[in-house]
């Protein structure tokens, strides 16, 4: 009897540690992200005085109005939307694709094409003959670069074909006893069927195309009709930093206006909401992607 | 793909390839469907493997690979002679081994704490809001982290002055010391909740029975979590750690670039970082690929030597 309550109380006191602990992790995570909402809607000045927290003191959108006032953000912005879209539809059918014909048994060049693809997986060119190559293909300074470099990923290509290998072959089959072909099985019955799998590599997708900004800085840094809202972010972040001037000379005069604090905090959130509308609905399928890649490698 | 025919009677030759060409005509949709993306990774994958070659060269853009002049091993002798390669190579190691070390225990301990808690949806709310950071872009992190840590306003400075830890507001951005560390915990917040992601998914697959049994022979909870748990997810966590080993030089260097300033450098240099400059911004191609290739030889060493420990220690491989 002893023993049994003295476990029971050493048992409550783990529990309670337990949770105290996962309530400071959960506020160690999100108080940056609230912290930034509040002082990109406070008003600027004030937000000086310091001692912000949570919730903005003098509430203004005067810092959001500026950001959407300037070329480079706006032109950042949309570049970085088209990008995200185009590039997650390229990502996902081509990958699907490519994972379908390396599921199909009977395909002749299967083995030696899986053994193509695999072997991407341990090695890399490295930084500078990938920038060579870049260079070389003549797509520095387009737009192109931010999408036919990404076409593939041999990790998606992977993780679509384990979900593939796992569906029954035997409706392939039968479509085909149908008259159906290889192109009309894989549009028809293949990609339906994988939705939860595409779903997990379209997220993994958008977020590297939406958070992406070394390219734009490798290959676009001279073109600013080419820019991104991420490298955007990183040149103010940067150069107030180190205190040296954002280059626009448009965007100074209103940081001079605002406070490059303000106008940084206020970009941080544009930048995040859209990644926070998105994930959590996806939760259930990207934990499940990330447990079948795992496995396979 | 096309076999050859000279020299071989034609009629047993031309019966097997009338089967290859009509089995390949058959799944004319599977080849039409991959032959676009075998092309595509020749070119972006392997065709950069090719240009390992610059290494060894005095490489010019304006001329083809081919036609360059050859200077055998002289980029890597003027790399092991530089003293900024020492200091950027102690940099690229320290830090990595810290990320190594920190991202895999806590991300361990949090998946096990997880795995302990009774109520599914603060379960459920903790594992979402703690993948949030693995989203945001390290831009973004760069700019949280320096605004925490900033001396005016930054929350943890505040924080410290009000538990009367100190007086004065630290500069931690401008403290080469503090760069390690700094980078090293701001990898964790970004990455703990998805790294532990898999280590739930390990212990979710422990048969249940296990727990049972030990429950009968009045195992409590900490034995089970020891005895059990730990033991269950050792394959996964032992796997993920030898491949993470290969990456010990290739850390890549985003987060060095977006966290570092000039006052740190010293600290906040990598490899990678080190190419870049006098790669891309130099254009010093050839001396730049030679850093990429001593990357990738130390890589592969590093996982090869991971794994034969491991070989030795348990009779088993990874790779």
């Amino acid at each position: 009897m002893q023993g049994y309550t003295q476990r029971s109380v050493s048992d409550k006191l783990f529990d309670t540690f337990v949770y105290v602990f996962m309530v400071i992790v959960a506020i160690v995570t999100l108080y940056p992200f609230l912290n930034v909402l509040a002082i990109s809607f406070n008003d600027s000045i004030d937000t000086v005085r310091g001692g912000l927290t949570i919730y903005p003191r003098e509430f203004t959108l005067k810092n959001y109005e500026t950001i959407f006032g300037f070329d480079g953000l706006l032109v950042g912005f949309r570049n970085s939307v088209i990008r995200t879209v185009v590039g997650t539809l390229i990502g996902v059918i081509s990958a699907s694709m490519m994972a379908y014909t390396l599921s199909r048994p009977d395909f002749q060049a299967r083995r030696w094409m899986s053994f193509v693809f695999a072997l991407t997986m341990y090695f890399t060119g490295g930084l500078i003959p990938g920038f060579l190559l870049m260079k070389n293909l003549g797509l520095i300074g387009t737009f192109s670069v931010y999408i036919i470099p990404a076409i593939l990923s041999v990790w998606n290509v992977f993780i679509v074909r384990s979900y593939i290998d796992g569906l029954p072959y035997a409706l392939q089959e039968s479509a085909k006893i149908d008259g159906a072909n290889d192109w009309t099985i894989f549009w028809k019955i293949i990609l339906p069927l994988c939705q939860p799998v595409l779903a997990t590599i379209a997220l993994f997708i958008a977020v590297g195309h939406w958070n992406a900004w070394l390219d734009t800085y490798l290959f676009n840094n001279r073109n600013p009709g080419n820019t991104t809202l991420q490298y955007e972010l990183m040149k103010i972040l940067l150069s107030t930093q180190t205190g040296s001037n954002y280059r626009d000379p448009n965007a100074q005069q209103a940081i001079a206006a605002v406070s490059p604090e303000s106008i940084k905090m206020a970009i941080t959130i544009v930048v995040t909401v859209p990644i926070l509308l998105v994930y959590p609905f996806l939760q259930k399928y990207f934990v499940k992607g990330m447990t079948l890649g795992a496995v396979k490698s | 793909m096309k076999p050859l025919t000279e020299g071989i009677p034609k009629a047993s030759v031309s019966k097997k390839e009338n089967r290859f060409w009509s089995k390949a005509f058959q799944q004319r949709y599977l080849y039409m469907m991959s032959l676009p993306f075998v092309i595509w990774i020749f070119i972006f994958s392997y065709v950069p493997v090719w240009g390992w070659l610059t290494a060894f060269q005095n490489y010019k853009p304006k001329n083809s690979i081919l036609n360059q002049k050859w200077v055998g091993f002289d980029n890597f002798i003027e790399l092991f002679q530089d003293e900024r390669f020492y200091l950027v190579l102690r940099n690229t190691l320290a830090m990595s081994t810290m990320g190594l070390v920190v991202g895999f225990t806590i991300p361990v301990i949090f998946a096990l704490l997880l795995n302990e808690l009774r109520g599914q949806f603060f379960k459920r709310s903790v594992q979402t809001i703690s993948y949030l950071p693995h989203f945001v872009s390290w831009v973004v992190v760069a700019g949280l982290v320096t605004k925490m840590l900033s001396t005016d306003g930054g929350a943890v400075n505040q924080l410290l002055i009000y538990l009367h830890i100190i007086d004065t507001p630290i500069q931690f951005m401008a403290k080469g010391e503090l760069f390690w560390g700094i980078l090293t915990l701001s990898d964790l917040w970004k990455e703990m909740g998805w790294n532990s992601i898999i280590f739930l998914a390990a212990m979710a697959g422990i048969d249940p029975e296990l727990y049972e049994a030990s429950t009968v022979d009045g195992a409590g909870r900490f034995r089970k979590m020891w005895h059990i748990t730990l033991p269950g997810i050792r394959t996964t966590f032992m796997v993920l750690f030898i491949l993470s080993i290969g990456h010990l030089v290739s850390i890549g260097f985003e987060k060095q670039f977006l966290l570092g300033n000039p006052l740190v450098t010293d600290f906040s240099e990598v490899l990678d970082l080190y190419a870049l400059k006098y790669g891309i911004q130099m254009s010093r191609y050839s001396y730049g690929t030679a850093i990429g290739i001593f990357n990738s030889v130390v890589s592969i060493l590093l996982v090869l030597i991971a794994n034969g420990i491991y070989k030795r220690v348990t009779k088993e491989s990874i790779i």
